[in-house]
């Protein structure tokens, strides 16, 4: 791992521990006390930045754009929901042991068979890696294998979650229609309106984002990152000389997938909802920009682009609501512009230029 | 002319216009076996047909090149000279004919990986590296081998392939230019690693297309050199227009015109050849 890489850990550590004595340590009546509200939203943007990681991991590394990667964030979220919804149990407004409170009352008899083993947090946890792989498979296997590239894979991609978008809106889907999932109440018998729940949500959240990049820059430094890359410049070439170009495109997607879908399942315990809406088109074009604002094809520049657009939106949301659009599209125009490296690249420049005259005095 | 052709002569394979053959993707041991070029002819390409939009591109081509033969084509812009590459490396799936690489590769059932891993490998003619590697990396990668993605994840260079990329560096003369990025090379220089990373593939026949174009004298005469030097060990077909290189290099030339094989022989019996001075000057 390169110098960078480490600096990263170290700040991500740091800010954990700070959070965890500023939320505890620190009583509420002092300035410098973190609330808890602040504590979940900072969870939350740590699983955007870990989203955006993967993002960066396909776009930024193998030069595939995919404009539907909220689509495995969402279904890792929906696989995490279901195991919350079935946990709620008696506590629903409807007092059925079994099922959830929205299929009472859609006067549903039984669970539907796709429900089953959603009662296990074990179970669970392996869906929210396994549907999005899966899906990102099936798909990524038909796409890669008929040579669709470009601009038209990123258009198929926004189909994707469009489509998903679409049947999730509907109620016999039976994941609970345009409400989604909400009101749950613990997870593995730690009650979600508790403060430590969320402390240690938000520290699981940094230890996730912080292994994620342990991982992806293992994936880059190795040769497989090498060939990755070299897809990404010389497509043809790397055919040429021998690599299977489909299977490592598929493997990195589906990687890739992954990642988004076990970021979208930290996320929902932690804001408490999951509806058809964050398969929105629109989510998955903001994560784009979130990696190109913190420099794409860096890992931890797609971190900071998330935490900077977030920290920015939730800044403008609230002073200026009307006008949050207007500054994200007129964020990505001037980043494309003027910073083609993002943010990440703009410090790599500053630093250039400071080495430089001690370069030339010795 | 050779076993193969007359065998399928006989069976009347060769004559009817097949459609392109399926994807197979044969057992990978044919492949790692390499080509069986026990009757001395590496490359068979018979009554090769691909048209485009009703435009013969390649027009009943037929064409044989010797294990360890360095042979030159030229021809005219349009000639099919690069449709031809795409056909033995892949690319392009012909209308009809056959292409074998040895006795034993059909190498129109293969994929353009698959035939990289048999054993042919290709120089493009714009320099195609990977700008943004090393020149090392560049060569690391073009390295003989399995190329599975779960290897790949874990592969660690051994010190026996690091001399391998450190010969290969010193005959195309970067050894001390190895850890700059590939673009930062010069047109020449970038020629000459791709030619190193055919050389990693540790090919039977490389195929070469324009390799001097836009070299300087000096640098145009170093290929040379090394062209002449990869020949014997290894078969090299090369497509070029600088007719005094070709004349430099080859023993056998190729004429192609109109995607047919208009004369072959000798740089001399070649460019004595009315049909070709016609060709090159009548027009």
């Amino acid at each position: 791992m390169d110098r960078r890489g480490k600096i990263f850990l170290l700040v991500l550590a740091t800010l954990a521990i700070l959070v965890l004595l500023l939320n505890t340590v620190v009583p509420a009546s002092s300035s410098l006390h973190l609330s808890t509200y602040t504590v979940g939203l900072l969870g939350k943007y740590m699983c955007y930045a870990m989203l955006a990681m993967a993002v960066d991991l396909i776009w930024g590394y193998c030069g595939i754009l995919s404009l539907g990667h909220s689509a495995f964030f969402t279904l890792g979220g929906y696989a995490i929901g279901m195991y919350l919804m079935r946990e709620i149990g008696t506590r629903g407004v409807y007092g059925d042991p079994v099922l959830p409170d929205f299929m009472v009352f859609l006067n549903w008899k039984s669970l539907p068979w796709y429900w089953h083993g959603f009662n296990m947090f074990w179970f669970a946890a392996v869906m929210v890696m396994i549907v999005p792989g899966l899906l990102a498979l099936v798909f990524g296997w038909l796409a890669f294998r008929s040579r669709v590239t470009g601009v038209y894979l990123s258009i198929i991609t926004q189909a994707l979650t469009y489509a998903l978008m679409l049947a999730f809106f509907r109620n016999d889907m039976g994941f609970g229609g345009n409400n989604g999932f909400t009101d749950f109440k613990d997870i593995l018998g730690f009650d979600l309106t508790h403060d430590a729940t969320h402390l240690t949500l938000f520290l699981i959240t940094a230890f996730a984002l912080g292994l994620s990049y342990v991982v992806c820059s293992y994936i880059v430094a190795s040769r497989a990152g090498r060939v990755i890359r070299a897809i990404r410049d010389a497509e043809s070439r790397a055919r040429f000389i021998g690599f299977r170009v489909e299977s490592y495109k598929l493997w990195v997607f589906v990687f890739s997938a992954v990642l988004a879908g076990i970021a979208g399942s930290l996320y929902v315990p932690q804001v408490g909802i999951i509806n058809p809406s964050e398969f929105q088109p629109v989510n998955s074009i903001e994560v784009v920009i979130w990696v190109a604002v913190g420099g794409r094809g860096t890992l931890y520049g797609a971190v900071v682009g998330a935490l900077l657009v977030n920290l920015a939106q939730t800044f403008f949301t609230s002073a200026f609501p009307e006008l949050w659009l207007y500054a994200l599209g007129a964020m990505f125009v001037l980043v494309t512009l003027f910073l083609p490296q993002g943010v990440m690249g703009l410090f790599a420049q500053i630093q250039r230029r400071q080495r430089r005259p001690v370069a030339s005095a010795a | 002319m050779n076993m193969r052709s007359s065998l399928q002569r006989l069976s009347g394979r060769s004559r009817s216009a097949k459609p392109p053959r399926p994807i197979v993707i044969a057992p990978q041991d044919v492949l790692t076996a390499g080509p069986d070029a026990s009757h001395g002819v590496i490359l068979y390409l018979e009554e090769i047909t691909v048209s485009f939009d009703g435009f013969k591109a390649l027009n009943d081509l037929t064409l044989y090149v010797q294990a360890g033969e360095l042979r030159c084509i030229i021809g005219p812009n349009g000639a099919g000279k690069t449709t031809m590459m795409d056909v033995i490396t892949g690319k392009t799936r012909p209308d009809g004919g056959s292409a074998w690489f040895g006795q034993s590769i059909d190498l129109l059932a293969h994929t353009e990986p698959e035939i990289a891993q048999a054993g042919i490998g290709r120089k493009f003619q714009k320099p195609t590296v990977f700008e943004r590697h090393s020149v090392f990396e560049n060569l690391e990668l073009a390295m003989a081998g399995d190329k599975a993605v779960w290897l790949a994840l874990v592969a660690r260079l051994s010190g026996e392939q690091r001399d391998h990329i450190d010969d290969v560096l010193e005959v195309i003369g970067l050894s001390a230019r190895r850890y700059e990025t590939a673009g930062a090379l010069s047109h020449g220089q970038k020629q000459w690693l791709e030619i190193g990373m055919l050389l990693m593939q540790d090919p039977r026949l490389l195929l070469v297309d324009e390799p001097v174009a836009g070299m300087t004298p000096q640098e145009t005469e170093r290929t040379a050199e090394l062209l002449l030097s990869l020949a014997g060990k290894h078969s090299v077909v090369v497509v070029e227009h600088d007719m005094n290189f070709v004349r430099s290099i080859a023993r056998t030339v190729t004429v192609l015109h109109e995607g047919h094989v208009l004369a072959e022989g000798t740089m001399d019996e070649v460019q004595g050849n009315p049909k070709v001075v016609e060709v090159y000057l009548g027009e």
